[in-house]
């Protein structure tokens, strides 16, 4: 095949040049120059790959042996994969451009080596993540993405707060990672082997193991992937990590988790219906929740976090939907509900990554995060803001743009559903359509919230009035992405189906053709859509034509805001993204549960007030934090094993290994 | 085309502000005055359109672009909605979430042009919007969706042509009941009362009208065109309902049509008339009483 020799390249190249920009030492432009090429020559390479693989929709395999006990370097590349793995390489590429511009304008001067080292290493790792047949591969690349992406989390270390969240994210992902591995156990020792094609016999030697791998799957997974309550590392996490490397985390690495559940959904045969029904409703509890805690915030990466496990959660419903057409055997339902998921995945990681980028630029041009110390940017940032606002639209699923496409899918999906499945099959579905559409209501209040108070208005702060557009390489990858938004909205109706069918086809039980049929139909309804959206954009420009007609010529002058003849106004006394999200916070008050922290006005001539309120996570205060606290404790009488002594630790070692010697030398 | 597909969408057009005439006659008539003329409406327009413009200083091409796009999606929404049993000249199974999102877009792009005056009054009432209309999109889908499953396919011109003829046989309360929720979300997406006071003059009590307080000239004509037509677009969610119990096709369909735009038009003002405006902590409790009626709606239809 012809397909080996880039998809190599793809999977070696950035980590070489990664190694190459660590020895280039205390060179930034070098390191940079370095890491960049690497991510880009990989990622033109894989992408090549990809998108010959997609367009014929058969899989490359290529394999080789390796000395790791179970372990076969064993790769396929199949139309899934590729579907996982185009999106990837594609963020993996702008947001490495986007870096360079990021990190030279960072104040500090350490060398840039290692960033780029973990960066090009998290890349890498996710290809492998993604193409990895054999069980151990996926492991240890599984691992080598994790740690990757902890030491670019702790980029910043010197700050005590990202020290905090890397802690919370490696605690998190490995107990996440403890789940995959007794899923693989159990399905390694029934199969006998951990090479990935020997799993599909044990499905029918085994049917009721497959459920407790399915759990496992969810677990393991779902920690990754930020469903609902096994999130709580996502929003520290993103926040801390350098702009561009939350794009990437937030974009593809969390959808490594969604990757894995399609994954080992094609290996467990027949799904039973509760599988479905647990997805939909973890899906929609992570949405809607998302996208309230979303709200609440005050940090704008913070606020951009929380909206991922809510987009996680449209995508975990859709998968669910997916799995009920498979259980109850309508393939229109599974069609739709998993290609809803696919191109939630790749719509999510063009928004989410423009969003991010964009985030990143607000933190570069002003040094905040906070909502409320921001403002005025549009007028300050005129591209970001309005790369931004197209992210806005993307995400809060309007059209014409691609986020609306992949909802009006999943909706598609449901519609299917209600009508195929028989009473009270078809009852839970009464929750999905309330429910995205509660979504979508919130994810406009919220990033209506966002845009309004970053943007609009005027500066909350000196340093809000500082913003300035960064150059061409960050607005470069910005635009890229917005336009990618744009043109699957419009033109994703042509390619959808096509590049869809294979993979959706490896989820399901049934010839590409019972699939195909409703994937075409939907492309005709997409087209519809999209035929909608072309001719909304065509009324807009039409309209402003003729409203720029209308005041030609005619007096049209500037003037402070009205405000209601009070003489003296200041930027402070602008509404805040508090204030704006007052109330729905009020509606929502059993999750968000705001603490409010107040200094009332005293006496008649009062002289000071204060009033702060700050949103919890309910699910790290209420279940986390007690749970983990009781663990503690209860592990406390075995604290004196560990106590920082070396050699006492060297004897642990030969303890266990003269155990397992001992242990394997019995016939 | 023909005329008579043709004849409804250039009906909206032009005759969706005289509907606001109909509704202030209504109050009018009730509180015993005379009410302004007929043609107000389009005299208000006219004005505004002659005219020049003043901005704030703090804004910027978004406020601008806002009532622009608002308008936009509402006549690309004019060509989802059936009107008079004619089918509509975009339609596909699924259209009536192409609908409620398209409109959302308009939504999105009347909060930021609100937010970009850096007031806190426009502010106050772009959050109110946000916080309620998020409540009311899943009220408004579930209605929307119900009647596709009573109707039997998910295009709104299915649903009005012919889909709910057989459901008003088969399901009669399932249907009227349905009636019922699209007439609270018509009242409370087109900021009437008792959600909305769209005749106050007091910033801190209003929703919408607040939002577009900045506005001027051209831009606010574009506003109260599109106003005019959203509320035009939501009367004939109901009005179709009724038309499908009767069945009576062709232009005396369409002479039938005209007097049921005409008679909701009037029940809301009559609506507008009896009651006072709620507080705004009541609202998100009428909305949710809405959204469980939708549930009891859609429970007795698949169960």
């Amino acid at each position: 095949m012809g397909l080996a020799a880039p998809l190599l390249l793809c999977l070696t190249c950035p980590v070489a040049f990664g190694l190459c920009a660590v020895a280039a030492g205390r060179s930034r432009a070098w390191a940079t120059g370095l890491g960049v090429a690497g991510t880009i020559v990989g990622a033109t390479a894989g992408l090549t790959a990809t998108v010959s693989v997609l367009a014929r929709g058969r899989a490359v395999t290529w394999d080789a042996p390796w000395s790791v006990p179970s372990g076969h370097l064993a790769l396929v590349l199949d139309p899934l994969a590729a579907l996982f793995l185009a999106p990837t390489l594609l963020l993996a590429a702008t947001a490495a451009v986007y870096g360079s511009g990021y990190l030279a304008g960072a104040d500090d001067r350490r060398s840039l080596g290692p960033v780029w080292f973990f960066f090009n290493t998290l890349v890498t790792s996710m290809v492998w993540v993604v193409l990895a047949a054999n069980a151990v591969l996926f492991l240890v690349a599984w691992e080598v993405m994790s740690l990757s992406s902890y030491f670019l989390v702790t980029h910043d270390h010197h700050q005590e707060e990202v020290q905090a969240a890397g802690r919370t994210y490696l605690i998190a992902t490995h107990l996440g990672t403890l789940f995959l591995f007794i899923m693989f156990f159990l399905m390694g020792r029934a199969a006998g082997s951990m090479d990935f094609p020997a799993f599909p016999g044990v499905a029918t030697a085994e049917p009721r193991l497959m459920g407790w791998i399915f759990l496992c799957a969810v677990v393991g997974f779902g920690t990754k992937a930020g469903f609902l309550p096994l999130h709580v590392w996502l929003p520290e996490a993103h926040p801390a990590a350098p702009s561009h490397v939350s794009a990437l985390m937030s974009g593809v690495m969390i959808k490594t988790g969604i990757y894995g559940i399609l994954r080992i959904l094609t290996y467990l045969g027949a799904p039973a219906p509760w599988w479905g029904w647990l997805l939909v409703a973890v899906g929609l509890i992570s949405g809607v929740i998302g996208v309230v805690l979303a709200l609440a915030q005050q940090d704008l990466k913070r606020l951009l976090a929380y909206s991922s496990i809510e987009n996680v959660g449209i995508i975990a419903l859709a998968i669910g939907l997916g799995v009920l057409g498979v259980a109850y055997r309508v393939p229109a339902l599974a069609a739709l509900g998993f290609a809803g998921a696919l191109l939630h995945v790749i719509n999510h990681a063009l928004f989410k990554g423009l969003l991010f980028l964009g985030a990143g630029a607000i933190v570069h041009a002003t040094g905040t995060r906070l909502l409320d110390d921001l403002g005025g940017l549009l007028k300050r940032m005129p591209r970001t803001g309005a790369l931004f606002a197209v992210g806005v639209v993307a995400i809060s699923a309007l059209p014409p743009l691609n986020g609306f496409l992949g909802e009006l899918v999943i909706y598609l999906a449901i519609f299917k559903g209600m009508l195929a499945l028989p009473f009270p099959a078809d009852l839970p579905f009464l929750f999905a359509v309330p429910g995205l559409a509660l979504i979508g209501g919130l994810a406009l209040a919220c990033f209506a919230n966002g845009f309004g108070t970053v943007f609009l208005g005027t500066p909350r702060s000196e340093r809000s009035d500082h913003g300035h557009d960064p150059d061409l390489r960050m607005v470069g990858p910005m635009a890229l992405l917005a336009i990618c938004c744009l043109a699957v909205g419009l033109l994703g109706w042509a390619v959808v189906p096509r590049l869809f069918t294979p993979a959706v086809a490896l989820l399901t039980p049934w010839p590409p053709g019972e699939i195909q049929a409703p994937l075409a139909l939907m492309a005709a309804q997409l087209r519809v859509v999209s035929l909608a959206g072309a001719a909304l954009l065509g009324l807009i420009g039409l309209l402003a034509w003729f409203r720029r007609t209308l005041l030609g010529g005619r007096e049209v002058t500037q003037h402070v805001t009205w405000g209601c003849g009070y003489a003296a106004p200041t930027p402070r006394m602008q509404y805040t993204s508090v204030s704006f999200a007052a109330p729905l916070v009020k509606v929502f008050h059993r999750v968000v549960r705001p603490r409010v922290s107040a200094i009332p006005p005293d006496g008649l001539f009062p002289d000071h007030a204060a009033f702060a309120t700050q949103a919890t996570d309910l699910f790290r205060q209420a279940l986390w934090v007690p749970v983990l606290t009781m663990i503690v404790r209860a592990t406390q009488p075995l604290r004196w094993i560990q106590h920082g002594s070396v050699r006492s630790y060297v004897l642990y070692i030969v303890a266990t290994l003269v155990v397992l010697l001992t242990w394997g030398l019995e016939p | 085309m023909s005329p008579i597909q043709l004849f409804p969408l250039l009906a909206a057009l032009l005759l969706a502000p005289l509907l606001r005439s109909v509704i202030n006659r209504t109050k009018a008539w009730i509180a015993g005055r005379r009410g302004p003329p007929w043609l107000q409406p389009y005299r208000d327009l006219r004005k505004l359109l002659g005219k020049g413009a003043v901005y704030s200083q703090t804004t910027t091409w978004l406020f601008r672009a806002g009532p622009v796009v608002g308008l936009a999606t509402v006549l690309v929404a004019v060509t989802i909605v059936p009107m008079a049993g004619v089918a509509a000249p975009l339609h596909f199974s699924g259209d009536l979430v192409l609908f409620a999102y398209v409109l959302a877009l308009g939504r999105l792009a009347t909060i930021l042009a609100a937010l970009d005056v850096g007031s806190s009054f426009e502010a106050m009432g772009a959050s109110r919007e946000a916080a309620y209309s998020a409540l009311v999109e899943p009220v408004l889908l579930l209605g929307l969706v119900s009647l596709g499953l009573v109707a039997g396919g998910y295009s709104l011109s299915l649903i009005y042509c012919g889909g709910l003829a057989v459901g008003w046989e088969r399901s009669p309360e399932v249907v009227t009941l349905l009636a019922f929720v699209l007439f609270v979300v018509l009242l409370i997406e087109n900021a009437r009362m008792p959600i909305d006071d769209p005749t106050t003059h007091l910033e801190l009590t209003m929703i919408h009208e607040v939002m577009v307080l900045d506005h001027g000239g051209p831009d606010l004509a574009f506003i109260e065109y599109a106003q005019a037509l959203k509320l035009w677009l939501f009367i004939q969610l109901l009005v179709g309902i009724a038309i499908s119990a009767l069945a009576v096709t062709g232009w005396p369909g369409v002479v039938i049509w005209a007097i049921g735009t005409v008679a909701v038009g009037v029940v809301v003002g009559l609506v507008e008339s009896a009651m006072a405006r709620l507080r705004l902590v009541q609202i998100p409790q009428l909305i949710f009483g809405t959204g469980a009626v939708a549930t009891m709606a859609l429970l007795l239809q698949i169960v």
